[in-house]
């Protein structure tokens, strides 16, 4: 007979058995994310920028400043009457109106940016159609380099995202799945030490963890032509720890939790503040700078940052030494508290 | 009584108390090395409570339990090595096949039979690579005694081991556990079947309420009814209950829905005598029928309730 593996490397084996025959979850954790990158890459893909419409009120200069705007590359003018007019601005379907008589009046929404883009262009063309002369002629040059498009930003995004998710569900369900069955309560009713059963957890997770980054990974190169710029050895450090952090949180969450809708709910609750707040779609830098801090210090944001690091900015592993330990804190905090709270009957 | 040198297991003055039940109330047990003790009682008894307790998975409110010597408090993993326990709801993992899942059982354990062989005893051989979830109920209870077995227990603990199972899933278990005996090996399983508890067990408690109401052998406890045969029957129209006890013999009578039930000392004698009751009475036989009392007759007369449905 051979020798028995050790319990670790049995029970990480059979947790990767059971994980690898859930279809659904081959579903969340591979197909998922590819459909979302793919989405969302096609949504914010390069494209030259949309005009700007805007309004001229009907009137008696309504004619040439339609004229006069309509050079300009940028704006997008319609003539309106005073009741479409206020309506077309409050809906947002205009964003500037030209009213006024011998000198213009504009009239928009100061907090909108393309407002504000929208009153200097149009400005500029009727001052030009009044006569005024440019004093020099500037040029342009257009930047969209790797590692400056949306698509950069968007993928370590939703790589970490990803991360987050499958650490967290996939520790999870299969708990409570396996408390609700009181497959937990047989297995301390063996020798089976305790702390082994939670480390098998996180050895598979790391285990799926390795196919799902690289499947994410060598698609966003494929397809939108987004690379690991930093060395990949740092890349592959921050995953795991990154990856171990969120399985910890899965424990934590399914330490006492006695049914998939309690765990569900709790699960969701800790990460919607994760995907607003840590930087998935858009950059944590437009909340206020007084809660910041609390941000950087959600797993999901270290691991965003570090991620976008390495990746658009070939970060060296030094330089995302304070994202990996708030992630390593988050592992070792969240492992201990959940051996110590865990309900195993 | 078991020498105290030679216990498997010992509890004494065990008590257990949820909110509003008391589970365990005051149990002394005592199970010899290499018996096969039963606890049999009415769904709610305290069986669980008690094989859980004595399992070291619930914990008690009070007394003193003691395992091959040991106490729970001192020598967990020690223990957990040396006894194999099947729990009454366990599921194990559905994904995972029947090979696979012995084998991990068989790596939390110092030692213990090869799965391949282990399965062969257990006839489920057949049925190595597939699915937990794909198996029968007789099957995956097997598997869950198999998993009992795979560190080469002292003690096996099985709670309810054929609830539910058809008769033949029955047989090859008890064929199991009746070979673990003869091994050697002890046995404390719970169970409201009493002909489970009469064929398998050298002693038997029989527990309500969380107390024990008897304790023997099937043979001693049988010995304690009054009368060692029943009678049951129906008539139209019904016997008052002064007619049957009228009938020579007859130690007492239970009212079961249409039938009444009589505890007689002799078939022969009381069988007549109860016929002519029927006649004088100018009613009319409907069923009849006769048995050697069991333990259930013993539990119906000690509580007025049967074993099922109490």
């Amino acid at each position: 007979m051979p020798k028995p593996r050790s319990p670790v490397v049995e029970l990480t084996l059979a947790r990767m058995r059971e994980f690898t025959r859930e279809p659904e979850a081959i579903f969340w954790v591979f197909v998922f994310p590819l459909l979302l990158a793919l989405s969302l890459g096609f949504a914010f893909r390069e494209k030259p920028p949309d005009k700007i419409p805007i309004g001229v009120l009907a009137g008696a200069h309504a004619n040439e400043r339609l004229a006069a705007l309509k050079k300009s590359p940028v704006l997008l003018p319609r003539i309106v009457t005073e009741e479409e007019a206020h309506l077309a601005l409050r809906r947002g379907k205009i964003s500037l109106l030209v009213a006024g008589d011998a000198a213009p009046v504009y009239r928009f929404d100061t907090t909108r940016p393309d407002a504000r883009a929208a009153r200097i262009e149009a400005d500029g063309a009727l001052q030009a159609a009044a006569g005024r002369r440019d004093v020099f002629r500037a040029s342009e040059e257009h930047v969209s380099e790797r590692g400056s498009r949306y698509i950069d930003f968007l993928v370590p995004g939703l790589l970490g995202m990803n991360l987050m998710g499958t650490g967290i569900w996939g520790v999870a369900f299969s708990v409570v799945n396996a408390r609700m069955r009181k497959l937990l309560k047989r297995l301390v009713a063996t020798p089976m030490r305790k702390r082994d059963y939670l480390l098998a957890h996180i050895f598979s997770r790391l285990g799926f963890l390795v196919i799902e980054t690289i499947v994410v990974v060598t698609f966003g190169w494929l397809v939108f032509d987004v690379g690991v710029n930093g060395s990949l050895a740092t890349f592959a450090v921050l995953c795991v720890i990154g990856g171990i952090a969120f399985t910890g949180i899965g424990l934590l969450i399914s330490s006492r939790a006695r049914t998939i809708e309690a765990v569900s709910g709790m699960a969701n609750l800790v990460m919607m503040p994760m995907w607003i707040c840590s930087g998935v779609f858009f950059s944590y830098e437009r909340f206020p700078d007084s809660i910041k801090p609390f941000i950087r210090v959600l797993p999901l944001t270290a691991l965003n940052d570090a991620l976008r690091l390495v990746m658009n900015d070939a970060a060296s592993i030094a330089s995302i030494a304070p994202q990996l330990a708030v992630l390593a804190a988050w592992a070792i905090l969240t492992f201990l508290v959940g051996l110590k709270i865990f309900r195993w009957q | 009584m078991p020498e105290v040198s030679n216990l498997a297991i010992s509890c004494v003055g065990l008590k257990k108390h949820y909110a509003d039940v008391k589970a365990v109330d005051g149990l002394d047990l005592s199970v010899a090395r290499g018996e096969c003790f039963g606890l049999l009682g009415p769904n709610g008894a305290g069986k669980t409570t008690t094989i859980e307790i004595l399992e070291g998975l619930t914990p008690r409110d009070a007394g003193d339990v003691q395992v091959l010597g040991r106490t729970w408090e001192h020598d967990e993993r020690d223990l957990r090595d040396r006894i194999g326990i099947s729990l009454q709801e366990t599921q194990l993992s559905d994904k995972l096949t029947v090979i696979e899942t012995l084998t991990l059982f068989r790596a939390f354990y110092r030692s213990g039979p090869d799965p391949d062989d282990l399965l062969r005893d257990l006839s489920l051989d057949e049925k190595r690579t597939a699915r937990v979830g794909k198996l029968s109920g007789g099957q995956r209870q097997r598997l869950a005694v198999a998993c009992a077995l795979i560190g080469n227990p002292d003690i096996l603990f099985l709670d309810e081991p054929t609830t539910g199972l058809d008769p033949q899933s029955r047989l090859q278990l008890w064929d199991v556990v009746s070979r673990f005996r003869a091994g050697g090996g002890t046995i404390l399983l719970t169970t409201h079947y009493m002909d489970e508890a009469e064929r398998l067990c050298d002693r038997i408690a029989i527990v309500d309420h969380g107390h024990l109401i008897a304790l023997g052998t099937p043979r001693e406890l049988i010995a304690k009814l009054d009368a060692p045969y029943i009678i049951e029957f129906t008539s139209a129209p019904h016997l008052d209950e002064n007619d049957i006890l009228a009938v020579t013999g007859c130690r007492g009578c239970t009212r079961r829905g249409d039938a009444w039930q009589l505890r007689v000392d002799s078939l022969a004698v009381a069988v007549p005598q109860l016929m002519g009751a029927i006649d004088a009475r100018g009613a009319k036989l409907v069923t009849l029928s006769t048995h050697a009392a069991t333990l259930e007759d013993l539990f119906v007369s000690m509580t007025g309730r049967e074993l099922r449905d109490a």
